[in-house]
Formats: structure tokens, C-alpha cells, sequence
């Protein structure tokens, strides 16, 4: 089980689910009507590491973040 | 370090003693860069959310990259809310030479709008509105929309 968090101004609450790559957590998401505005311009991070491919591999106990736009100073 | 306050930054404080802190480090040069809240658009002020594990990355980063130019950095932000005229940021780059600081400053403020994990918000009439026009996607974004 991983769980996913949602920074900043996504009210949402965290979601835990199975998932073993981000291709399943991408999976999920874009069936979430309350993500639709949100998936194409967040970044993610893993264990507070950002990453960038799909395929980055996830264990039990993981946090994914999604980062959307931010705006500093 | 990065210094995260709630609310607005005391800035002659924070200013006094990061220079106090270096006088005698033999740097020739202290740049500091104080972001102020200005009044615009009919906002009382601005509020912040701060990632703060990925927020000491990133500067952890930078201070790696220009150390080998024998500078170094120091980073102030608030959380939460900072009315008009307060401060909510002060970089600062402390380094040897000037020409190292005035490019580092630059490259570090600029890095931090587009990269740092830290959300703005308008203050107006008591709510608190995301500033998504003003705001920047993350180097990489739309990973989980891209087709897989």
C-alpha cells in the first residue's frame, strides 16, 4: 500500500492505494473528476524526491506528492 | 539554512545577523535580495504553503552548486499570511567576489520562483484565492497525464 498527498491548493484528502509503478497511480487519477484540473500541471515526487518517468518503481509504504504550480517570494 | 517564519519576516533582524553571522568569514561581497508585498489588484495581502522536505532539497542543492565558487547562501520565507508592505522572502548570497554574487542572486531568485515548492495565495476580503496565473508548473509536470 502507498499513499498519495496533494500540496497546496489541492483540497484533497490523502488517498492510500495499491500500486506498484506510477503508471497505476496515473491510472487512478485520471479517473478522478476532482483531478482533472490538476494532472497536467503537477509535478510528482516520490519519497520527497522529484521524479520524472512513469515507470519509477514503488514499494510498500511509498509517498507520492503532487506538486501543482508554484509561485514563491 | 532555509528559515521558515509563520507570518511576516523581521527583516533588519534577519539581515543583522546574517551579516554578523559572516563578518568575519572573509567574504568581499553580501547581496541580499527582500521580497515585498505590494499593494495591487485590491489584495489585503498574500498567504503561503510551503513543502518544506522538498522546499531544503532544492536550497541544499543550490548551496552544493556554489560553494565550489567559494559562495554560500542564506534563505528566509514566511508560511501563512503577510499583509501589504510586510516582507514573506529574503535570499541573500554571501561569496568572495561581487561578480559571483550579483550572478548567483539572480540565478537563485529566478530558480526559486520556477522551482520551490511553495504556493501563493491573494488575501481579499478575508479569502484566501490561489494565484494560478502567477504561478509556475515545476520543471517536468504532467507526468501522471501524459499517456502511458
Amino acid at each position: 500500500m502507498i499513499t498519495v498527498e496533494f500540496l497546496g491548493p489541492i483540497k484533497k484528502p490523502v488517498l492510500s492505494m495499491e500500486a506498484s509503478t506510477l503508471h497505476d497511480v496515473a491510472r487512478v487519477l485520471k479517473e478522478d473528476s476532482e483531478m482533472g484540473q490538476w494532472i497536467d500541471s503537477c509535478a510528482v515526487a516520490v519519497n520527497d524526491a522529484l521524479v520524472s518517468s512513469l515507470d519509477t518503481l514503488l514499494k510498500d509504504g511509498d509517498k507520492v506528492s503532487l506538486l501543482p504550480p508554484v509561485c514563491g517570494g | 539554512m532555509v528559515e521558515l517564519y509563520d507570518g511576516p519576516l523581521n527583516v533588519p533582524e534577519i539581515l543583522t545577523r546574517w551579516y554578523s553571522q559572516e563578518s568575519t568569514s572573509n567574504y568581499g561581497a553580501y547581496i541580499p535580495f527582500v521580497g515585498t508585498v505590494r499593494e495591487e489588484g485590491g489584495i489585503e495581502g498574500l498567504s503561503f504553503d510551503v513543502y518544506e522536505p522538498i522546499l531544503k532539497s532544492w536550497f541544499d542543492t543550490w548551496v552544493a552548486k556554489v560553494a565550489p565558487f567559494g559562495a554560500t547562501l542564506k534563505m528566509a520565507h514566511s508560511c501563512g499570511d503577510v499583509l501589504v508592505h510586510q516582507s514573506s522572502y529574503i535570499a541573500a548570497v554571501f561569496s568572495p567576489k561581487r561578480r559571483v554574487a550579483l550572478e548567483t542572486i539572480e540565478q537563485f531568485v529566478e530558480d526559486f520562483k520556477a522551482s520551490a515548492p511553495i504556493w501563493k495565495y491573494d488575501l481579499i476580503n478575508g479569502e484566501r484565492i490561489y494565484a494560478r496565473e502567477r504561478s509556475t508548473a515545476i520543471v517536468g509536470a504532467g507526468l501522471l497525464g501524459a499517456k502511458s
